[in-house]
């Protein structure tokens, strides 16, 4: 049973059959069931739809990561197996996102071994590209780059990274971008440009101050190091950018289909609405909400109201104590998807053109290919 | 005055998967623990302004705010540390910048600093914290306690690692000392990391990893927190149809083959569900920590339901 949301239905089969649609980025909040409605999404156009599909993902749970087939990071798509692909002739693969190495791919391919080999054991490379803030969402979007310029795949479908806000996966190219392309960068690197011995060398008197602090505080071997490493990435400079720019309008085009993955709590909600927002403003296909572990019932039973009155009258008379607490279930759950409907309504008041999907909660966690598979079919349904 | 007995420590560091209500816990044992005329401080990192929407308020700024008094005449204060923030203070105390930290800001120093080194953001956010723990005026404690709300599970671990991560950058100096002062801090029995879970997958594998990890770091861990319980329906573990058909029959309702097939269905669905908390609970029982389970709160959080959290979390 579907809850009313009175937004229009999102067509998910559609979506997965249309040849045109080349990427699906599922993006949400942390926890609401993204990982696992990627891969469930990635299933079902490889088997209903017979389209050669991978699913990448970044931070999957270990037995969902388990059931399909994805036992170590190693960056690479690997086919899932045991799925019934027979008659659609579809094919499903998955990778795990390693985001150290992809950082390393992207240096080696924009500078030589040698550079390359000094790059890697700096000690601001090593911090830098395993918790720079945003290092994540930008080797997600490198990574998608990559896989789609191969035009090996009909269909990819990305798990967005586990972000603190939802915002962060658009805004973390832009932010190396401005970072790299910063003030603070230029300054550090006139010398290197004009061929100076000390990094300071070219200063205004802030930075005279700041040089000054700096190797007050942190030491001269720092100032060392992170001069060697500005210098690296200077050289791989205009890589970045182009890069970063590149994937950026990708997912700008057509070929690509935003969905919003909410758990109808109001955080997550609030959440998709800033995300719906920002989709809209960057000019990015916003494709439909996703809304798992919805709660329904069947319409036109007993009332939440009748059931707890009935569950009281059973409980004075202490016979019939099954039924009682059967009874206050039936009352809590019709509350609990009361609560939630009314919580998704905000998203779908906001946002009344956007199309939307439920699914039911399951009453386990899903980490199998049958699991994935109604899922699957839940959403093409609702 | 003084601590109070079931939580002693005086640096509360809450954790939890995103989503488990950790913020909820964090400010509901910071009023807790400033019952009876006491002080305590919840501090936030990550610039989410969740203590502000916990307490119905405006953003809060950079500087320790009253946001709720308790009984006795106590007080929860509140303070959003950022990085930025702090950075300059901290360079202030030591290097009296002045002008020159603003300048500093302008050519987006701070800002640099910060993202090349993350370590650093860290070691600044917690040693702003372990300042106001340690904090003493005319002879005393400043604050009786202090609750962290921390960064979640995934990377509550390098965020308390401090040393470690600075280390890598940063060999001499007062950063070095300051973050070698952190990291004593936090390992000490003046600290506990409790961690915020609910009976869901994810997230109790979540609390198994980050004790393992904080295990291995030496840093001592609290209490397992199980948020949002639910109440323990049909204690037998089993319905049948004609139970259940008796009993609306009973109850003078109406008993079609329909509602009593529907009626079961969602029975056997809570059992279901009902089972896997009940492993997820052995799971997190074999750990060996004390662990608390606070309701589920349907209508949302608001003043009197931290109250109540807080309560429970008290008596534990």
């Amino acid at each position: 049973m579907v809850a009313d949301l009175s937004a229009p239905r999102l067509d998910v089969d559609g979506l997965l059959a249309d040849p045109a649609i080349r990427i699906v980025v599922c993006c949400g909040a942390g926890g609401v069931g993204k990982t696992t409605t990627a891969a469930a999404l990635g299933l079902r156009a490889a088997e209903t739809h017979g389209r050669r599909t991978v699913v990448l993902t970044i931070d999957p749970a270990r037995r969902l990561a388990q059931s399909m087939g994805l036992t170590e990071l190693d960056n690479t798509p690997r086919q899932v197996k045991g799925i019934d692909v027979e008659r659609s002739g579809g094919e499903l693969h998955a990778m795990m996102l390693d985001m150290k190495r992809t950082f390393d791919e992207v240096v080696e391919q924009h500078t030589s071994p040698k550079r390359a080999a000094e790059i890697f054991a700096n000690p601001f490379y090593q911090a830098m590209s395993s918790t720079f803030a945003g290092t994540q969402e930008y080797m997600a979007m490198e990574k998608l780059g990559q896989l789609r310029a191969g035009e090996e795949w009909d269909l990819i479908v990305v798990d967005t990274p586990p972000s603190r806000s939802a915002l962060d996966f658009l805004d973390a190219p832009a932010r190396l971008s401005r970072f790299l392309d910063g003030r603070m960068l230029r300054l550090l690197l006139a010398p290197a440009r004009s061929g100076g011995r000390s990094m300071f060398s070219l200063v205004t008197a802030s930075f005279g101050l700041f040089s000054r602090a700096v190797q007050k505080i942190l030491g001269a071997q720092l100032l060392t190091d992170l001069s060697g490493f500005v210098a690296a990435l200077d050289s791989m400079f205009g890589g970045f950018r182009q890069r970063a720019d590149q994937t950026y309008q990708i997912l700008q085009d057509p070929q690509t289909a935003f969905l919003l993955v909410a758990a109808p709590e109001r955080d997550a909600i609030r959440e998709a609405a800033y995300f719906a927002e920002r989709l809209v403003a960057e000019r990015m296909p916003l494709s439909g909400l996703v809304l798992n572990r919805m709660h329904t019932t069947e319409p036109g039973g007993l009332t939440a109201e009748a059931s707890e009155a009935a569950a009281e009258r059973l409980a004075d008379t202490g016979d019939n104590p099954v039924t009682a607490d059967v009874l206050r279930i039936h009352a809590a759950l019709l509350r609990q998807a009361e609560r939630e409907a009314a919580v998704a309504a905000e998203f779908t008041g906001s946002f009344p053109s956007v199309p939307t999907g439920s699914v039911a909660a399951q009453p386990a966690d899903v980490h199998d290919v049958d699991g994935l598979r109604t899922i699957g079919a839940l959403l093409a349904l609702s | 005055m003084g601590e109070h007995r079931n939580w002693p420590e005086r640096l509360h560091v809450v954790t939890g998967k995103g989503g488990t209500g950790k913020s909820t816990v964090a400010a509901a044992l910071a009023l807790g623990l400033a019952a009876g005329g006491r002080r305590t401080l919840l501090v936030e990192v990550e610039g989410r302004q969740g203590i502000a929407q916990l307490f119905g308020l405006d953003p809060l700024p950079y500087s320790e705010r009253r946001v709720a008094t308790t009984s006795g005449g106590g007080e929860v204060r509140a303070l959003a540390v950022d990085a930025e923030e702090a950075l300059l203070e901290y360079l202030d105390m030591f290097y009296k910048l002045g002008a020159a930290g603003r300048a500093l800001r302008k050519v987006g120093a701070i800002d640099f600093a910060t993202t090349i080194a993350p370590g650093l953001r860290d070691v600044l956010l917690t040693g702003k914290v372990k300042e106001a723990t340690t904090r003493s005026q005319d002879g005393r404690r400043f604050y009786d306690a202090v609750v962290l709300d921390a960064p979640p599970t995934g990377r509550v671990g390098r965020f308390l690692n401090v040393t470690e991560e600075t280390a890598r950058l940063v060999k001499v100096g007062p950063i070095k000392t300051q973050s070698e002062s952190v990291a004593s801090l936090l390992r000490s029995p003046m600290t506990a990391v409790h961690v915020v879970t609910l009976l869901e997958e994810m997230p109790v594998q979540e609390t198994l990893d980050a004790i393992a990890e904080l295990s291995a770091l030496h840093i001592p861990i609290g209490r397992v927190v199980v948020n949002g319980a639910r109440q323990a329906l049909l204690a037998e573990g089993k319905v049948t149809k004609a139970e259940i058909k008796r009993g609306l029959t009973a109850a003078g309702l109406p008993a079609s083959p329909a509602m009593v097939s529907q009626l079961t269905a969602e029975a056997q669905a809570h059992l279901t569900r009902r089972e896997l908390e009940e492993s997820l609970r052995m799971e997190l029982t074999e750990l060996n920590r004390p662990m608390v389970e606070l309701p589920l709160l349907p209508d949302g959080v608001d003043r009197p339901a931290l109250d109540e959290l807080a309560a429970l979390l008290m008596r534990a």
